[in-house]
């Protein structure tokens, strides 16, 4: 997780907070997990979220998404549904347009995983 | 052609937040699980993601296998002028789907 986040920061230091991740403690299933992302931001022509990032600690791969907004977005909020392989945590990471990151970290319990299922 | 669903307000009052909800089909097969002959499943994912509002883009996702089957995605945008929201999707083996609603502002 560590190395995907890096390629995404690079070397800014990443603070907690402005950022909020929505997502039920309890799973029952990893293979669809509702997901929220909601960014405290004005979203003004000058002060915006370039982008929200999502990573998770356990899965065969870090990432999960990378989305890019702007300034017309309005809301910086976003909701999908991701696969969670473990119980772990998940983290989002904001990016505003003035350069600095900010996060967001949630534990998820799995009951059920995503990935190991047969056919 | 996969099937998705779009879900834009037909109307809106300029300057107004809309939501936009997309929901595509679409497997999502991570390239981790093994198949019933015992070989890996190859990976076969959406990888791309992109919203425009009349020819301008506004939002912009990098999918990754972590991604749900069908994935389903919530936004917003301000509603600047009446027009067309187009979206498409591409992905591996050259998955392509594209789909587009038409809004008014008044």
């Amino acid at each position: 997780m560590r190395a995907a986040m890096k390629r995404v920061v690079g070397e800014a230091t990443v603070r907690e907070g402005k950022v909020k991740l929505d997502i039920p403690p309890l799973v029952e299933n990893g293979n669809v997990v509702p997901v929220t992302v909601s960014v405290d931001s004005p979203m003004t022509a000058t002060d915006y979220v370039k982008a929200i990032h999502l990573f998770n600690e356990k899965n065969p791969l870090s990432d999960v998404i990378g989305a890019r907004l702007g300034p017309r977005a309005g809301r910086a909020t976003l909701a999908t549904r991701i696969r969670l392989a473990d119980t772990q945590n998940v983290t989002a990471i904001a990016e505003l347009s003035d350069g600095t990151f900010w996060t967001d970290s949630v534990q998820v319990i799995v009951t059920l995983a995503a990935c190991v299922e047969g056919l | 052609m996969a099937r998705a669903l779009i879900n834009v307000p037909a109307k809106a009052k300029r300057g107004e937040i809309i939501e936009i909800k997309t929901l595509i089909q679409h497997e999502m097969e991570t390239g981790f699980r093994v198949g019933t002959n015992g070989n890996m499943i190859p990976r076969n994912i959406i990888t791309d993601f992109v919203c425009k509002y009349n020819g301008e883009e506004i939002f912009r996702a990098e999918l990754h296998p972590a991604i749900s089957a069908n994935p389903f995605f919530t936004f917003s945008t301000i509603a600047t002028e009446s027009g067309t929201i187009s979206f498409e999707w591409t992905g591996d083996n050259g998955f392509a789907a594209a789909e587009s609603a038409d809004i008014t502002v008044e």
